[in-house]
């Protein structure tokens, strides 16, 4: 089964990091990265540019609205994801527990399944 | 000869070629990397240069050389008196040349109770037996089963390591485990088989191949186990199941039920096979949860018509599976088929302890089965609740779609 796991964190924070704290949040990443590649549960991954590179499109009335700034104006703001293929969704919160943003107290992880295209008739 | 030819011919000879190559040098890691690039070379010259006389030997002696070669510049890199041990082992001098020795069948059966093993996760044993025991490629494992190539190919690398370090040897298990390890090669082929058959729609129609290489699988382990009446079950249910695959999804690749299917486009061919197959090992196997599945789905394929059920026989059956293995999936199916002996209150008086039990609470399944029956009871309110909740908590979007569909139907034709 897949999982997304949505990383939701505070805009700018690692600009009020150490360096040092910034390069153990780093190999933190790398740590979890490799465990997944070589467990064959990851799927894949991207991390997104700061919300201020954001434009956000709407309907309007008189067709699409372009707008610059993210849709959702709150504190904490859509980072990136992982995307993971895991036999429960126990081990899917697992990998979300160990990721950096949770364990260091910047961020939150939502985990979502994935649809399937595949069903049962009932 | 056609590609198609070659690919078959390439399958059927995977586990001989690994067989022999485990035989002769145990070392199962190396020797599975081994055939699958010999696997991969003759995919690629066979069909422009033609299938060679011996097309076994030919495979085991390209596996061989891999072999050698790849211990070769790992002797290179590690001392050498390890290495050395590890390329002649005592009966290298005695194996006799690959082509005078005829195929055995119980290296295909080693090597499936090998990748199904109980130190691997059920998706590992999956990756696994679909590589080793079917020759298929990593390529084609990983477009199967939806992750990149990279995801699989570690996947497989993984599980290979943790059978390494089990222990695990390149050998039938004892009797006392048997039972139990037979179970596993089971379950994965099954798994194997519902992938491809939920999957046999539209976009996903590359995955539906996996019924047909699960089919080809069980087939070949009812050749080697001819008195398993679990195996015979278990071949039996797959092509009952898979003979309603032209009938199952509707136009738009919408899921149509059993009960609404157009039964014209029933594969009959299937339904004979799987019919006479389970009907033969009921008389002289015990009954096993396998055969009682195939036996309730060959009283569905004898109906001519949904209204024409023989639903006493099955209500039976599914009692028979719940003490053969008891599962509270069996008992939502069972609830759904006493509802249409006893009328649809008794199959929802069945379905209330499954809301206390964790491994169905929740589950859309429940929720669809009791959507079902509480629409049947004329309760359309609840009935589009229960849909909706079922709706709201599956993962598939076909079966979504469908339960939504229901939903709606309940509000709008009044």
């Amino acid at each position: 089964m897949k999982y997304m796991l949505l990383i939701w964190n505070r805009p700018g924070f690692v600009e009020e990091l150490s360096e040092e704290e910034r390069n153990a949040i780093f190999s933190d990443v790398d740590v979890i990265m490799k465990e997944l590649t070589e467990s064959g549960e990851l799927v894949g991954g991207e991390a997104l540019a700061h919300p201020s590179q954001t434009r956000t499109v709407r309907p309007g009335a008189g067709g699409p609205e372009i707008t610059d700034g993210p849709f959702v104006e709150s504190k904490e703001q859509f980072a990136g994801y992982l995307m993971v293929d895991c036999e429960t969704p126990e081990r899917a919160a697992e990998i979300a527990a160990s990721w950096p943003d949770v364990t260091r107290g910047v961020g939150v992880l939502e985990v979502r399944p994935v649809m399937e295209q595949a069903g049962t008739e009932m | 000869m056609s590609d198609r030819a070659v690919e078959d011919l390439l399958r059927a000879l995977a586990p001989q070629v690994l067989g022999v190559l485990v035989r002769r040098h145990g070392q199962f890691y190396a020797c599975e990397d081994a055939v699958q690039e010999a696997l991969l070379a003759a995919a690629t010259q066979w069909p422009a240069q033609g299938v060679p006389d011996h097309p076994r030997s030919w495979l085991v002696t390209v596996a061989t050389r891999r072999l050698t070669d790849e211990w070769r510049s790992e002797r290179a890199r590690r001392d050498r008196e390890v290495a050395v041990a590890v390329r002649e082992p005592a009966c290298a001098s005695v194996a006799p040349p690959a082509d005078e020795e005829p195929p055995s069948g119980d290296d295909t059966l080693k090597l499936l109770f090998l990748c199904c093993h109980p130190a691997l996760t059920a998706s590992a044993q999956v990756a696994l037996t679909l590589r080793a025991v079917g020759g298929l490629s990593t390529a084609e494992i990983a477009r199967a089963y939806l992750v990149p190539e990279a995801t699989m190919s570690q996947r497989i690398r993984r599980a290979k390591q943790r059978i390494e370090a089990a222990g695990a040897r390149f050998d039938l298990p004892s009797a006392a485990d048997r039972d139990a390890r037979l179970h596993a090669v089971l379950h994965v082929l099954y798994l194997v088989f519902n992938e491809g058959y939920t999957a046999s729609s539209g976009a996903e129609l590359h995955r539906a191949e996996l019924t047909g290489e699960a089919i080809r699988l069980a087939r070949e382990l009812r050749r080697l186990l001819p008195d398993d009446g679990e195996v015979a079950g278990l071949l039996a249910l797959m092509l009952l199941t898979d003979a309603h695959r032209a009938a199952r999804t509707g136009p738009g690749g919408e899921l149509v039920p059993l009960t609404e299917q157009d039964r014209t486009r029933w594969d009959r061919a299937g339904i004979e096979e799987g019919v006479a197959l389970v009907t033969e090992a009921l008389t002289w196997s015990a009954p096993g949860p396998y055969q009682v599945q195939a036996a309730i789905a060959a009283v569905h394929a004898e109906a001519p018509t949904a209204a024409d059920t023989d639903w006493r026989q099955i209500v039976a059956l599914y009692r028979l599976l719940a003490r053969l293995a008891p599962n509270p999936m069996v008992t939502l199916n069972q609830a759904a088929a006493v509802a249409m002996v006893d009328g649809p209150r008794a199959g929802l008086a069945l379905l209330a302890p499954l809301d206390a039990d964790e491994r169905t609470a929740g589950h859309h399944r429940l929720a669809a089965v009791r959507a079902h029956l509480l629409e049947l009871a004329g309760d359309r309110d609840e009935a589009r609740t229960a849909y909706l909740a079922a709706a709201r908590a599956t993962t598939s979007l076909p079966e979504r779609h469908y339960l939504e569909v229901r939903a709606a139907r309940l509000t709008t034709d009044r």
